[in-house]
């Protein structure tokens, strides 16, 4: 099994005949997602390579069942997409979309929340979700990735999700999924979110956590791996070494206390029993032995 | 974007929150000019972007002209924790009866925004939330629902702002808020907020941080990015659309995405190095983008080796290889540099690069590997 997207899942592309759109989500069809439908709004009534494209999202759902959505949408247009998507149903957004302001963030997560409970979004500024051998939304490059499990990955940054991929699938060990969170200040899902699902899935039986320094969502997932988690965990968390930020004034610090750093993060994931490795290739050796251990 | 105060000051006052009389001065006789100016006594205010300037003497009231240049002397030129004063603000100085606080942050674990109020601001406000976190009122604002005026009076009864100051108080919080969203500031802090004597309530300082995503739709934003007096290499790379933070090492990086620059400079770190600097130069890594990364590497001196890290996904590390020898064939290289290319055709590139093999550029299999080699190289070659 694999979360968040499968076999099953019917993607429809918001965004398809741009330039992000069509080669991403050619892409990702060419991996074998079941990529249904694109949504450009005034080009409805076409279709890109073979794939039909609608005015909407509604439109594209009636005709096609799709039940996830790709945004790939400039940021001007992004979060509207991203709401027009979770109107018209659609149960998972992965919205690759860069630089939308934090306030835009709030804004759309909180109406997502109190409006559309049912819809997960992933992102913004997510590399996207891979369930290798079985669905590729965003821009992961499939070929990094290795079917089968038993391993489930989750990671705030892109490049350092595909070295983990990678330093996995050079070993010969599997992935049921991968989730790109996204690096921004206010991501739709979180790593406690991913990590609950993990634990769900009775095909993932150990989980790579890959964060980075700001925010405390890396010690909101230590405090769910002590309460709620079985299955073992190896983290990485990048910026050890980080420059301090030069954000001036008190409020940070006393919205998050000594949260935020690379140091309080690794202390508060040790201190829950997650294996916290120095550096991406000690993490792959880690997760090898923990799967090896496991089986 | 973090706001010099003066900068700061003057972004509050476009939402109606009052400010003291001031003016900004870059030398001794400009600062007196200022002051003789606005009317004695004076403060004179180091303008850095950095906290503890009080406590750093760079903060001091003149009583008259003589006092004016002696402090505009020994405040100009002054480093506060890194940071050189290379401007003055001066403001007619205020009566102070009482200072508080208000700030207005985003709440990253609860998704929503937080406004703090409190009665005891002044620079001991950490201290306070450290020690005595009752002492600010604090209140969850869901985007959606914003800031009520009754929000606001709950804020300031909670806060124990005295009563001569209620009304202003309001006031303030409820601009602020605005400023804080319709001004797209990540943070935006008065510390203190004061009543003067004569009852008068207003910002005795600001601290304001813009959010740099939303600078397109603030064009006014551009006489603060004008005023920043910047390390030119960080010009230059923001000039070519490079991520580049200036650093203290030896080893220059080039990497591919935000956390896989950061976890080079970790990497470097723990090889025994340091980092001269942070460069992501995005997913595409062309050799365009390369050739402008080395070149900005290159003019820092005090650079001794050069760590290109990349990982491949979408982007073929072939491209990326023939982009390096292409680069280097374009810029002058006064260090070795050590390329690590692993992911997607990473074996093209390897034989890509092979022929062009020497001391001056050497390739290495893995991220902890290539930091060694570089460390090394930094270590003891000279430039």
């Amino acid at each position: 099994m694999s979360i968040f997207a499968d076999e099953n899942t019917l993607v429809v592309v918001q965004g398809l005949t741009g330039s992000q759109g069509s080669f991403h989500g050619l892409r990702n069809r060419a991996y074998g997602t079941k990529v249904v439908a694109g949504v450009t709004p005034g080009k409805g009534g076409g279709s890109l390579a073979g794939i039909p494209i609608f005015d909407t999202v509604a439109g594209a759902v009636a005709a096609t069942g799709a039940n996830a959505s790709f945004v790939a949408v400039p940021r001007l247009g992004a979060p509207s997409a991203v709401l027009e998507a979770a109107a018209a149903g659609i149960a998972l957004v992965v919205c690759i979309t860069e630089h939308i302001p934090a306030k835009d963030e709030a804004l759309l997560y909180n109406l997502l929340r109190r409006e559309y409970p049912g819809c997960r979004l992933i992102g913004p500024n997510s590399p996207g979700v891979i369930s290798p051998g079985k669905c590729n939304i965003g821009i992961t490059a499939g070929e990094i990735a290795l079917p089968g499990g038993p391993v489930g990955i989750v990671s705030r940054s892109g490049t350092l999700t595909y070295q983990a991929l990678h330093e996995l699938s050079q070993q010969g060990v599997g992935q049921t999924t991968c989730v790109g969170i996204g690096g921004d200040r206010v991501p739709g899902t979180s790593f406690t979110d991913v990590l609950a699902a993990f634990e769900d899935d009775p095909e993932t039986a150990a989980v790579m956590l890959i964060g980075e320094i700001g925010g405390s969502d890396e010690e909101l997932a230590a405090r769910f791996i002590a309460e709620s988690m079985t299955k073992p965990v190896v983290a990485y968390i990048a910026g050890v070494t980080a420059p301090p930020g030069r954000t001036m004034g008190h409020a940070g610090a006393i919205v998050s206390g000594h949260t935020g750093t690379a140091q309080a993060k690794i202390a508060a994931l040790e201190a829950c029993g997650a294996r916290v490795a120095r550096n991406p290739s000690e993490a792959g050796e880690l997760m090898v032995r923990v799967v090896r251990g496991l089986a | 974007m973090d706001l010099y105060e003066y900068q700061g000051k003057r972004y509050l006052a476009r939402f109606g929150i009052p400010v003291g009389r001031g003016t900004i001065a870059d030398t001794v006789d400009a600062a007196v000019a200022a002051s003789d100016e606005l009317g004695y006594p004076v403060v004179l205010k180091a303008q850095v972007k950095t906290g503890g300037r009080g406590k750093a003497s760079g903060v001091r009231v003149a009583a008259d002209p003589a006092e004016a240049a002696s402090h505009a002397e020994a405040i100009l030129g002054l480093v506060i924790k890194g940071h050189t004063v290379r401007r003055l603000w001066v403001e007619t100085a205020a009566e102070i009866a009482h200072e508080y606080y208000v700030g207005f942050a985003l709440d990253r674990a609860a998704k929503l925004h937080l406004a703090m109020v409190s009665a005891r601001g002044g620079i001991d406000i950490e201290d306070v939330a450290e020690k005595d976190p009752g002492a600010i009122a604090r209140l969850e604002i869901n985007p959606l629902d914003g800031l009520s005026a009754s929000d606001a009076q709950t804020l300031t009864s909670a806060a124990g702002i005295g009563a001569e100051a209620r009304e202003g108080v309001t006031d303030v919080i409820s601009r602020l808020y605005r400023c804080y969203i319709e001004g797209d500031a990540d943070l935006v802090e008065i510390n203190p907020l004061i009543v003067t004597t004569t009852g008068e309530v207003r910002a005795l300082d600001a601290k304001v941080t813009l959010d740099d995503e939303a600078a397109f739709r603030h064009p006014e934003w551009s006489e603060f990015a004008e005023a920043e007096p910047d390390d030119p290499r960080e010009l230059a790379a923001r000039a070519k659309g490079l991520s580049y933070v200036s650093l203290d090492g030896s080893v220059g990086i080039i990497a591919n995405g935000a956390g896989l620059a950061m976890s080079t400079l970790d990497v470097v770190s723990q090889a025994g190095g340091a980092a001269a600097n942070f460069l992501d130069i995005g997913g595409a890594a062309d050799a365009e983008a390369m050739t402008d990364a080395l070149e900005v590497v290159n003019s820092d001196t005090k650079v001794r080796a050069i760590l290109v890290n990349v990982f491949g996904g979408i982007v073929r590390c072939d491209d990326v290889a023939r982009g390096v020898l292409d680069a280097l064939g374009r810029v002058q290289l006064a260090s070795p540099i050590v390329v690590r290319l692993d992911g997607t055709h990473a074996a093209a590139a390897h034989a890509l690069l092979e022929p062009h093999l020497s001391d001056r550029l050497v390739m290495a299999p893995t991220m902890l590997a290539a930091a060694q080699r570089a460390v090394e190289l930094a270590a003891g070659a000279g430039r």
